[in-house]
């Protein structure tokens, strides 16, 4: 199957890390491919890669300066040494991996205590807080990226009925809050100060550090929804 | 506040894990060169007021970053310098002469474990280091790896100052200018807005952390359109603009993605001169370009190759003596 070229630019993230961007967008197609893309990198790292990592519609590429410079005579830069083998790379077609079918359900009490921001929510949107809860319920959902916090998963697409801009001024937020941004939905994996509206609170560790595998939800798994009542939550 | 670091903790970033590290790396480079240890080893960085260090063992240790005046059973000791503490040697910092953070390194590295393949303390996650947190009182940490040569080499010696002295060429008090690559956010700025961030000075505030330094300027900066930005990943260095027109540098511990306007990075080279400023030092910006910013780069890091074969080589002589 012959690749589509999607238009794309690569500019430097300082003296030692570059990006490859492809828009300023949430698209799911999109992301498909630059996770398809950033694990070909991990499998197959260019000549002085430190790591690879994603994000909605680009990737970016840390790099070891010395590294690069060595591997070449000439006196190019390391820039334009990884830059270059990131623009063969970007020419090949790559097959079809293993896509990421994982499906990981979270188990979420949408109970008012748990759920400071819901109310408002509501309200503002002109819903009720229980179609608020359906409507959240109703998604399936993308992990698009990683980032803020450790294990923080960055989801969408939230529906428009239910999305709402930001916090201007961060509060603390617990850990396990389920919450909304934009048409975006996460879980704090941590307690930690936040700007994301909370709708809910989960028991799922989303980060257990004594874990090897510390991280429970990785970029391009699916994720869904289901509500438990305060009593389930409280014997989870 | 002292913490356990090292080199940082790199290729976790796609999970949200950020690389932590010591905050001037160049500074910890040298420490471990210093006392013969490989480059990623774990060393301690402190912030004055700093941790008192008891030593139940002789050991083998150099300090570099921040001048804290340091002293071994109340005598003087000089930064830069292998130092041989006895047994029952008590390190203490006695005030602050210059920098902002220093650096404890001792040969054999330390008896702690590694998370994700790294030595340094994650407060966040209260993961790495040790156990995850700040150093306090009565906290015992090991010394790692001794060899035996080297065990009977120092049994026999005295407290002793090494007379020989790594020149650090990054003195922090040489230049209150720091430099930058224009971030991809750059040309959002409007021309005026270009124009005074590279004209004004800048003032680091009292809430500057390991995450990032906040910077206080006589003048707010403007970008041309308030475009919603969606997350993408920084780095150590990166310069935003916060909604408030004001500006942060992230450090050692920001978060592995971001989604405020990126208008610059300051430079590798310059880190180590950052990371030894403090709430209430100025400095200004200067743009320079990728070549430059590369070869500064090389030329730190041939110098710490340099130095580590000249201090390798009077190590071996002196444990032969």
């Amino acid at each position: 199957m012959k690749y589509p070229i999607i238009p794309y630019r690569i500019f430097p993230l300082g003296d030692s890390a570059v990006t490859v961007d492809f828009d300023n967008s949430i698209d799911e197609k999109l992301n498909d491919d630059i996770l398809k893309r950033v694990r070909h990198l991990r499998l197959n790292p260019p000549e002085g890669m430190i790591e690879v990592t994603p994000a909605y519609s680009s990737f970016t590429v840390y790099y070891d300066v010395m590294a690069l410079r060595r591997s070449d005579s000439s006196k190019t830069s390391s820039f334009e040494l990884i830059k270059k083998q990131l623009e063969e790379f970007m020419l090949q077609s790559l097959p079809d991996d293993l896509t990421n079918n994982r499906m990981i359900e979270v188990p979420v009490c949408y109970s008012e205590e748990f759920a400071p921001d819901i109310e408002k929510l509501a309200v503002t949107k002109n819903l009720s807080v229980e179609e608020v809860i359906q409507i959240h319920l109703s998604g399936n959902y993308k992990v698009y990226m990683l980032g803020f916090l450790p294990g923080f998963a960055y989801m969408g697409k939230v529906d428009e009925r239910i999305s709402m801009p930001r916090k201007t001024k961060p509060e603390n937020v617990m850990s396990g809050s389920v919450g909304i941004a934009g048409t975006q939905t996460g879980i704090y994996p941590l307690t930690s100060p936040g700007g994301w509206h909370i709708i809910g609170r989960t028991l799922l560790k989303l980060f257990d550090k004594e874990k090897e595998d510390s991280v429970l939800l990785k970029p391009g798994d699916k994720v869904r929804f289901t509500s438990i009542s305060k009593h389930e939550f409280e014997n989870y | 506040m002292d913490t356990i670091q090292d080199a940082g903790r790199y290729g976790f970033r796609h999970l949200g894990i950020n690389p932590a590290g010591s905050m001037d790396q160049y500074a910890m480079r040298i420490a471990n060169i210093l006392v013969g240890n490989k480059p990623g080893e774990p060393v301690i960085e402190l912030h004055f007021p700093a941790s008192a260090i008891f030593f139940e063992q002789p050991a083998l240790i150099a300090i570099t970053g921040g001048d804290f005046t340091p002293t071994v059973n109340a005598e003087n000791i000089p930064l830069l310098q292998p130092v041989l503490i006895n047994r029952f040697g008590i390190l203490q910092f006695e005030g602050m002469r210059s920098g902002s953070r220093a650096y404890v390194a001792i040969r054999g590295g330390l008896k702690i474990s590694k998370w994700l393949n790294s030595y340094s303390t994650h407060l966040r996650a209260i993961a790495g280091g040790f156990n995850g947190r700040i150093l306090a009182k009565d906290d015992e940490i090991g010394i790692s790896q001794l060899d035996e040569s080297y065990i009977r080499a120092i049994e026999k010696k005295e407290f002793l100052v090494f007379p020989w002295k790594a020149d650090n060429k990054n003195d922090q008090s040489a230049s209150n200018e720091i430099l930058i690559l224009p971030g991809n956010e750059w040309d959002l700025l409007t021309n005026e807005s270009k124009d005074k961030f590279l004209g004004q000075t800048y003032t680091i505030t009292a809430n500057s952390d390991r995450m990032g330094y906040r910077l206080d300027s006589k003048e707010l900066l403007s970008v041309l359109s308030n475009q919603d930005m969606i997350s993408s990943a920084v780095s150590f260095g990166t310069v935003q603009l916060l909604p408030d027109g004001k500006l942060i540098v992230l450090m050692a511990d920001h978060q592995a993605t971001g989604g405020y306007p990126k208008l610059a990075h300051v430079i590798s080279a310059h880190h180590s001169r950052l990371a030894q400023m403090k709430a209430g030092d100025r400095f200004n910006f200067s743009i320079t370009d990728l070549q430059d910013a590369e070869d500064m780069f090389i030329a730190q890091q041939q110098h710490l190759i340099q130095l580590e074969n000249g201090c390798r080589y009077r190590l071996e002589q002196f444990l032969k003596s």
